[in-house]
């Protein structure tokens, strides 16, 4: 802002503070840059998150619209302003129900909810909806949130330090992470940034696909523009300028080389004082831009040049799996059904923009931004920056939600550039607009399938094909197209089938890694295709899907033999006694002639844990300290959805000491080995049994070194171990033993990779080690005039294995379900024009239902104490059991999602007109 | 981006002006002036964008330098409030839809104060005013139907002279005023003749809050004998400038109660000219129109219909 600084005077948070700012300043900067007052977020500078909220003078209003002048003489309160001495009631709230994940959005909500609850202390469900209806959460699915303020005054937590030794596992302690979360106290992405940092702005490419010349930016530009020291372009990057998350396809410039192939694609960076890139208007950058043709849809690509190299008809590459003979199976089945549906760009839309920055420390760059995957970052931003990868060191900050996109590098490499070339700290903080423009999406798909089951309902028989918009850069494009084939068949026996996947560049936005990895998408088309077979062999939807539901001892379409642990069976059964409370609910609804029909609908899921036929181990280190602290090594990065606890909580459960003798150090690349991505429903799994499997070792060095048996008993009692079997007691002084180069007595590491074999030809093979079931029931109702969809109640049932943390898992469900109704009725990003928050549409706390959560315990024997993975399973079936019931209310057959007002209205009008 | 602000530029001009004040060596000037005559002395001698709640201004803004003249008006409190003269009810400049929502009024603002309450979110309605959801002239502003129906006329002010304009004179077409250089709207008033009657708005969006309209419509129903005396309805979202039905309206004239929704059926909206875009075909939003036109009559006539959000 240029408006010249006015002295301005306000209260914050009780006390009084004196500014010089700009009068028309953001609020929200002000408090964050002027006061260093984090706690209040920016997610979209545009009234469209909330994530800013603040109480001006009593009322609550979003910081980021607030100009500074209008705060003169007022009073101001934030989330750092809510503890008095203590946390609050409402702040113990969210501790206690879980309430806050990721946290970027906790402290908007926490502002509000207080200004709601000083008002009405005991508001009704729809009045704390009414009041926070104007936060976004992507996370939590807001019930837990709505919970913790209406129960704002109820009972305390559990105490983690009441928490015995080995009980642990299975219990719903605070999330060991959660207190930063609600005081505002947690660092994300652009909550630190060094004084002398220079501020980074990313040129981007405004066309689709285009060739471009950048002119002269060292004389003429740098001179025009005081205070803007470098132009960086592609010809600055010292090392490989591509990268990718799976290196054989690495094909991604970090700094487009004369074309860019998607809009929104970087081509140059501006590094300079901050006042001086914040006052830079970027129309005199001197670049040339020469438009070239575009295709945006596969179907279109498949017919344009190449834009890689050697993937000819822009085909990145396709998953394939094959069993049985399916034409033959299809043409001898009883009853068939086929059908085709186009799903769309999908945005992550986590509230927390991307964010970091970067600094030399001696001849060591520094990372530190939010992340998904650190030790990922690192290599790839080495590779670009051409460094070795241990002069490079990413220190995870915060992650403000991730969802699959913040697995790829963003402004890593180009901050680390900046640093590495300029020798000064770089920050770059991205605007909603860049991040929803030059990050990942999910795949738009457009599926088509048949299926075929015999006289008694079973299935014969299923082709499946697919192709993935997967744009202009592979990232997860091979994912997507393996994983598909894997699963589309859903978590049903499937004799004779075959699925194609095909991942096809476009000059859309680059599809990357979204929470399921195409599967969501696959089973949409399945399972909306199940209903119809069921219809059409007169079957009930819920019993023809537990006939055919996979159990123990069946082979899955890869011909992997599923020993035990499969859970689908069971987590249907669940559903019957809701099945048929609903239907009969619906059918008296719909009994009475009126506007709205009432629909049921239910839908399965299965997913395999970790990568696909690809290694993707897990270390683990911990350590007891001389001061009795137990240390763990906690690289598993937590994106909100609770790894930091559940991680822990195995550790501790294998080590025999109590979850408050625990430490955790973050997944920093400099001082914790790699537990690998969050992603993939894997960090239960694999981290949590490398965790389980280092706290064991841990515990046999320490039973060895006390020279008892299995069956003893650990304790930490101050600075002594005590070891106690039967009679005999032993103590340690921990201060008297040697100490490791981490300082540790006692140090233990474990790594397990899942053990997988590779998929043939076909597709034969064990892809995965591990599978986690569901399955989701939903109730809605629809205006058939408008065509507008009511949830009313979604019922789940999620075999997790062993529920870890039973709230956590809860969490999970409630938000993946959110996404999943996201997926199905409103969420289209559409590239140019719905490129923030208010165009497109996330849901709000009012269009998520009330949810039950079953939690089902099918015990895997690979998994830690039995545990599965679950992040991904728990939004794949909401979106067809939506669509499912939609049909059942209606008869509409919804060809495209998200099933906006007019497309459900249209497939209404359709089967009015139908004969 | 929801409501709020008075909005004289396109951002090319934006641009464009910013250049050649650059190339000046021109500062951008501020002014938060306490009186109306020295607010309009400075939007007399120089091109100014006006301040008020800032829910337009910023997003606007996003995160491009500010190279305009700001006139931030919160310091006018002579605009903040609503007020009872004898021939209106005045809505001045500055008040917000959290102030609409508080303030005692007749049933005939029933549909505005439903619609304030679905303006963006409470956070918006806390600081955005209903005055510049109507400079911004978004063809989804959310209080141009209520107003509408209610003839609301706006008034305003330069250094030279003082007009009232009839709001559906005032807004042009998308991001149109007929505001001109060195002009401010001072209030919006509502004739003493438009607050009779009882009123309903209806809304459809594609998520219950926080959501841009995809069809909006407001109407206010006078009846006596169980017959409609005088209807006023509006719809938005469904053209360039949402749109009062006057072939509707005279048909209802004098028609019996009951036979509204009959009527409606039948009525060919040729007032509204709706286009495809993002949130819903220009075919449904006609579809939607005639639905949500009767479900605002039936409400207005005091029926059972759910009022305020049909999403």
């Amino acid at each position: 802002m240029s408006a010249a600084p006015v002295s301005l005077s306000f209260e914050i948070n009780g006390k009084p503070v004196s500014v010089a700012v700009s009068p028309v300043q953001r609020l929200s900067s002000v408090l964050r840059d002027e006061l260093g007052l984090t706690g209040t977020k920016v997610g979209c500078d545009a009234g469209d998150c909330g994530a800013c909220s603040v109480i001006v003078d009593g009322e609550v209003v979003c910081a980021c619209l607030t100009p500074a002048a209008s705060v003169e003489g007022a009073r101001v309160r934030t989330v750092e302003g809510l503890a008095n001495g203590t946390l609050s009631a409402l702040q113990q709230s969210f501790l206690r129900h879980g309430a806050a994940q990721c946290g970027i959005c906790t402290p908007g909500l926490l502002v509000t909810a207080t200004a709601l609850l000083e008002k009405n202390p005991v508001p009704s469900e729809t009045e704390v909806q009414d009041a926070l209806g104007g936060v976004l959460c992507r996370c939590t699915g807001y019930r837990k949130i709505v919970r913790a303020v209406t129960n704002a005054n109820g009972p305390t937590a559990l105490d983690t330090a009441l928490i015995p030794a080995r009980a642990a596992v299975g219990a719903s302690p605070i999330r060991l992470d959660g207190e930063r979360k609600v005081t505002g106290a947690e660092i994300f992405g652009a909550d630190e940034r060094p004084e002398d940092a220079l501020s980074v702005l990313v040129v981007r490419s405004p066309h689709w696909h285009a060739a471009f010349e950048i002119g002269d930016t060292k004389a003429a530009f740098l001179s025009a523009h005081p205070g803007i020291l470098a132009v960086f372009t592609a010809a600055d990057i010292p090392g490989r300028n591509r990268f990718g998350v799976i290196p054989p396809f690495a094909d991604q410039p970090a700094l487009a080389e004369n074309r860019a192939r998607f809009r929104g694609e970087a081509v140059a960076l501006i590094a300079g004082e901050r006042a001086a890139i914040e006052d830079l208007d970027l129309a005199d950058f001197p670049i040339a831009w020469k438009e070239l043709p575009h295709a945006l849809s596969p179907e279109e690509a498949k017919t344009f040049p190449p834009l890689h190299e050697g993937r000819d008809g822009n085909l990145l590459t396709q998953g394939y799996v094959e069993c049985g003979d399916p034409e033959a199976a299809l043409a001898s089945a009883h009853a068939t059904v086929g059908g085709a549906i186009e799903t769309s760009y999908v945005e992550h839309a986590y509230i927390e923009p991307e964010a970091g920055y970067a600094a030399m420390e001696g001849d060591t760059l520094v990372v530190k931004a939010c992340t998904q995957a650190p030790y990922m970052d690192r290599d790839d931003t080495a590779a670009v920056l051409g460094l070795p990868p241990e002069k490079v060191r990413i220190v995870p900050l915060a992650t403000g939600g991730g969802f699959g996109s913040k697995l790829d590098v963003s402004l890593q490499p180009l901050i680390g550039l900046v640093a590495l070339k300029t020798g000064r700290p770089a920050a770059l903080a991205y605007t909603r607009g860049d991040s929803m423009r030059s990050t990942t999406k999910r795949h738009p798909a457009s599926m088509k399938a048949a299926i075929g089951a015999d006289a008694q309902g079973r299935i014969t028989g299923m082709v499946f094909e697919g192709d993935f918009n997967t744009g202009a850069y592979a990232s997860w494009g091979p994912t997507v197209a393996n994983r598909v084939p894997v699963h589309a068949s859903g978590p049903y026996l499937t004799p004779n089938y075959r699925a194609v996947g095909r991942a096809i560049h476009t000059n859309g936005p680059v599809s990357g890694a979204f929470r399921g990895f195409g599967v969501p998408q696959a089973t949409i088309m399945q399972e909306t295709l199940y209903d119809r077979l069921a219809e059409k062999l007169g079957l009930d939807r819920l019993e023809f899907r537990i006939l055919n539901a996979l159990t123990d001892g069946q082979k899955t379409t890869c011909g992997q033999l599923l020993a035990s642990g499969v859970g689908i069976r069971p987590c249907l059964e669940q559903l019957r006694a809701h099945w048929r409370r609903a239907l009969e609910e619906a059918a008296r609804h719909n009994a009475a002639a009126g506007k709205t029909r009432r629909g049921v609908g239910v839908a399965s899921c299965w997913y395999g844990c970790g990568n696909t036929s690809l290694p993707n181990p897990s270390t683990i280190k911990l350590g007891i300290a001389p001061d009795g602290c137990v240390v763990l090594h906690q690289g598993a990065v937590d994106i909100g959805q609770g790894s930091n606890t559940v991680v822990t909580q195995i550790c501790a459960d294998a080590l025999g000491l109590p979850l408050s003798t625990f430490t955790l150090l973050g997944g920093d690349t400099g001082m914790t080995p790699d537990a690998g991505k969050t992603s993939a429903s894997r960090q239960t799994y694999v981290s949590g049994k490398a965790a389980e499997l280092a706290g064991r070792a841990l515990r046999e060095k320490i039973l060895r070194f006390a020279n008892v048996s299995e069956a003893a008993e650990i304790a930490v009692e101050g600075q002594h171990l005590l070891v106690s079997e039967g009679e005999v007691r032993r103590g340690i002084a921990l201060s008297s033993l040697p100490l490791d180069a981490d300082g540790y007595a006692f140090a233990a590491q474990a790594t397990y990779d899942p053990p997988t074999e590779a998929l043939d030809e076909k597709g034969q093979g064990k892809p995965y080690a591990i599978y986690g079931y569901g399955a989701q029931l939903v109730e809605l109702e629809v205006d058939v005039t408008l065509g507008t969809v009511k949830l009313r109640k979604v019922t789940a049932a999620h075999d997790v294995g062993r529920a870890i943390n039973p709230l956590l898992a809860e969490g999970q469900i409630e938000g993946g379900i959110a996404q999943g109704i996201g997926l199905a009725l409103m969420e289209e990003y559409i590239p140019g024009r719905t490129e923030n928050l208010h165009d497109y549409l996330i849901p709000t706390i009012g269009d998520v239902p009330e949810v039950e959560t079953i939690l089902m315990e099918v015990p895997d024997p690979e998994g830690p104490f039995g545990a599965k993975g679950l992040g991904e399973h728990v939004l794949i079936p909401t979106a067809p059991a939506i669509l499912n019931a939609i049909r059942h209310a209606t008869g509409a057959e919804i060809t495209k999602v998200p099933a906006t007002p007019a497309r459900v209205l249209e497939a209404i009008q359709a089967v009015e007109k139908a004969p | 981006m929801y409501t709020n602000e008075f909005r004289a530029h396109t951002n090319d001009k934006r641009r464009r002006d910013g250049e050649r004040g650059r190339q000046a060596g021109m500062a951008t000037r501020y002014a938060k002036p306490t009186d109306l005559e020295e607010a309009l002395r400075l939007l007399d001698e120089a091109r100014w964008t006006i301040l008020a709640g800032g829910t337009d201004f910023y997003p606007a803004l996003g995160s491009a330098p500010l190279r305009d003249n700001v006139l931030d008006i919160n310091g006018l409190a002579a605009l903040k409030g609503i007020v009872d003269i004898e021939s209106h009810i005045v809505i001045g400049a500055r008040t917000t839809w959290t102030e609409v929502l508080r303030h005692p009024l007749p049933p005939a603002f029933d549909a505005l104060k439903l619609a304030a309450r679905e303006v963006g979110s409470i956070q918006i309605q806390n600081s955005g005013t209903v005055a510049g959801n109507l400079c911004n002239a978004s063809p989804a502003a959310d209080g141009v139907p209520p107003l509408l129906i209610l003839d609301a006329e706006v008034e305003i002010h330069s250094v030279k002279e003082t007009r009232t304009l009839p709001l559906k004179d005032f807004i042009l077409g998308n991001r149109k005023t007929a505001r001109g250089p060195g002009e401010m709207v001072t209030a919006v008033r509502i004739p003493r003749h438009a607050a009779t009657g009882a009123s309903g708005f209806v809304k459809l969006g594609a998520r219950r809050y926080l959501v841009i309209s995809i069809a909006m419509a407001a109407a206010r129903v006078t009846t006596a004998q169980g017959k409609i005396v005088e209807a006023a309805i509006s719809v938005g979202s469904c053209s360039a400038v949402a749109q009062r039905l006057a072939g509707l309206e005279e048909r209802l004239k004098g028609q019996p109660v009951q036979a509204c929704a009959g009527i409606v059926a039948a009525y060919g909206f040729p007032e509204l000219s709706p286009i495809d875009d993002v949130r819903g075909t220009a075919s449904y939003r006609l579809q939607a129109a005639r639905e949500i036109v009767a479900r605002a009559l039936l409400q207005a006539m005091g029926g059972s219909a759910e009022g305020g959000l049909a999403a």
